[in-house]
């Protein structure tokens, strides 16, 4: 039996081994030692969540518990749960409430009825260089001013508007300034970011699957009712989540058109500014938190978490 | 007995996606009960085929037509085929017994009705109480099986399987394979098998139809594709073939036009030896390469061509060691296919009715 020596070709440069420096020697280490490396990678990010998020909220929470002294109109930092008991119980408070909560879920519903079937055929219908297109033109309203649209609005749905124009030969006429405005517009400012969880839910239903159920016999809406909309859940959900809590603390579109209408974003500001009761507007602020809250504990029991 | 018409006849079937015909006017008739196999390389339009018979494609030109009926301008949950489908799309939302009973549910089936014909089907591929699980938690060779109960639970006329064994491991694509034909000759239906596995196709199937750019290249029995290939394509896309051309012909046979011979059918010597075949040619050992059972070995023929050679493993084989040196290597005049210098154009097929040869 004879055994193989290698040889190296003549000519062929010598691969030299890796250079030991102190990067080096620093990679070795942190490759080493998994924990220390997490806590390096994760304390900047830690610090600016806890800092920004953790410690603003709680100081809202803080504020809430303080007054205001009436004569000199300085905040005074004794306990008391006035403010709470005055936001759970005041009839404006509850009314604004509900108020908000309707406005919140119907840009919710009407945001997904319409992102449906544009996600659908973003995602299933159109060709690829279609897709990156209109996935632009969908991003694209987020280019503009928030202001800018809100007041564009206005404008289309003025006595003299474009709406108004559209609609009246058929016998309609503009909704007007009011809470239907407000729906109007809210649901258009935040369609994309209903749009796009949901185009991408779908771009991961694969297509086979719906062959498979029409293969099957399912026609298109039993394939749409017993396939599609189950699978995309979660992302409809996650859409949901960004309609409805911007709706929720949105109130500059319901200044511009939503008549004399108020929501609760309204209340946080008047004490803020012209009503100079800062631990009031923190009580109220509150409200909109627990909402949100609760509304993930509910999604949360859906199990339309579980896959995200 | 079968019915007079096929259960799947396919005229003119052509399909162009922008300027590629990825099927070009593909006739073909496919008896009911037949287990029938597309075999061809990607690209070669078998899988095509496949999708415009379920209907997930509609053809430029040419018509469907399954016992009789012309189906072409249906949908899919309109026909009554159904697919097994490369990736097995099972939803994966759905346990396995709403998977199987799928097609059930969406026929109007009660619930009741439909889980107990699903727990039977279920049975038949052996998958007795798994139809609580959910399909992420089956192994492949179960994702296959849950996939088969789910497109027979429905009782289709024909069933279509997209490389349906292409996903798994070899030890458990022969088990499937053994399956499969079982399957099929308990329910009795058609199969059309698509793969690109020339040797799963020679097991499994009554006749195969060879593709190549989107037109079937030749169409027979597994012995008629194995040992009389028509064309070069098919010789040596169907298992391995020694393909002499018009030159060497010449010069070793004696004649003009483009011949093939199987590697197991050539035999080897060494240069001293005789080998007792009708024809000899003489050239240098290049490679042996042992491959178990037997030993394939590699050599270059002095007229100026490369052969694969065959040989069972026994005590007096040509070795490794010998590589270099000078053999022999023959094969009988019988074992000399000769093949069409073209692809033969689909007119001239054989179709279902054609006769056995009467000598191989």
């Amino acid at each position: 039996m004879t055994v193989d020596t290698p040889t190296r070709p003549v000519g062929r440069p010598i691969v030299p081994a890796p250079r030991d420096t102190v990067a080096r020697r620093g990679s070795v280490f942190l490759s080493r030692h998994p924990r220390l490396r997490l806590s390096l990678l994760l304390s900047a990010p830690m610090f600016w969540l806890g800092l920004v998020y953790i410690a603003a909220l709680a100081a809202l929470l803080i504020t809430a518990l303080w007054t205001v002294d009436t004569f000199t109109g300085t905040i005074s930092q004794t306990w008391t749960l006035d403010n709470i008991i005055a936001v759970l119980t005041g009839s404006l408070y509850q009314t604004v409430t509900l108020r908000t909560v309707g406005v919140a879920l119907l840009v919710t519903l009407v945001d997904i009825l319409i992102a449906l079937p544009i996600a659908f055929f973003m995602a299933k219908v159109a060709s690829a260089r279609l897709q990156r297109v209109l996935v632009i033109a969908v991003l694209m309203p987020l280019w503009a001013s928030y202001l800018v649209k809100a007041y564009a609005w206005r404008s289309v749905l003025s006595r003299d508007g474009i709406f108004e124009w559209l609609v009246a030969p058929f016998g309609g006429q503009t909704p007007g300034y009011g809470l239907p405005a407000t729906i109007i517009t809210l649901s258009y400012l935040w369609l994309p970011y209903v749009i796009l969880p949901i185009y991408a839910g779908l771009e991961r239903v694969p297509d086979s699957l719906l062959e498979a159920s029409g293969d099957l016999g399912g026609k298109t809406w039993s394939t749409l009712r017993l396939v599609v909309l189950p699978m995309i859940w979660p992302a409809i959900i996650a859409g949901s989540i960004f309609s409805f809590s911007l709706s929720l603390g949105d109130y500059i579109t319901v200044n511009i058109v939503g008549g004399a209408n108020q929501m609760l974003g309204n209340l946080v500001y008047t004490n803020v500014g012209a009503a100079n009761n800062l631990p009031l507007a923190a009580a109220i602020a509150l409200i909109p938190i627990v909402i949100i809250f609760a509304y993930l504990a509910a999604v949360r029991r859906t199990g339309a978490l579980d896959n995200l | 007995m079968a019915a007079d018409q096929p259960a799947i006849r396919l005229t003119g079937l052509t399909k162009t996606f922008g300027a590629v015909n990825a099927v070009d006017g593909v006739d073909l008739d496919i008896a009911e009960g037949e287990f029938f196999s597309m075999l061809g390389p990607s690209g070669s339009g078998k899988t095509t085929v496949l999708r415009l018979i379920a209907g997930f494609e509609q053809p430029t030109s040419g018509t469907v037509s399954l016992f009789g009926q012309d189906v072409t301008d249906r949908a899919p949950f309109d026909r009554d085929v159904n697919t097994v489908f490369q990736d097995y799309a099972l939803f994966p939302h759905m346990s396995v017994l709403d998977n199987v009973a799928y097609g059930l549910r969406v026929r109007g089936m009660p619930r009741r009705e439909r889980h107990a014909l699903a727990r039977e089907a279920l049975a038949t591929v052996r998958l007795e109480g798994y139809g609580d699980r959910k399909p992420g938690q089956l192994s492949g060779g179960q994702r296959q099986r849950v996939a088969l109960a789910r497109a027979t639970v429905v009782r289709p006329k024909a069933l279509l399987l997209d490389e349906p064994l292409g996903a798994l491991d070899l030890k458990l694509r022969e088990q499937m394979q053994v399956e499969l034909k079982e399957l099929q000759r308990e329910l009795g239906i058609t199969f059309i098998f698509v793969t690109h596995d020339q040797e799963e196709a020679l097991t499994l199937s009554d006749r195969i139809a060879v593709f190549n750019e989107g037109r079937i290249e030749q169409l027979g029995s597994p012995a008629e594709i194995y040992d009389k290939p028509v064309s070069p394509f098919v010789a040596a896309f169907v298992g391995t073939s020694n393909i002499l051309d018009d030159t060497l012909s010449r010069l070793v046979l004696g004649r003009g036009g483009i011949h093939s011979v199987r590697p197991e059918k050539m035999s080897i010597g060494r240069e001293d030896t005789a080998i007792h075949t009708d024809r000899e040619v003489a050239g240098v050992l290049a490679e042996v390469i042992y491959v178990g059972s037997s030993t394939r070995l590699i050599v270059d023929l002095d007229i100026g061509t490369r052969v694969t050679v065959l040989e069972q493993n026994d005590a007096d084989r040509v070795g490794e060691d010998e590589r270099g040196s000078r053999v022999r290597v023959g094969w009988d005049e019988r074992d000399t296919v000769a093949l069409a210098a073209a692809p033969i154009p689909a007119d001239d097929l054989p179709l279902l009715t054609r006769p056995e040869p009467a000598t191989r």
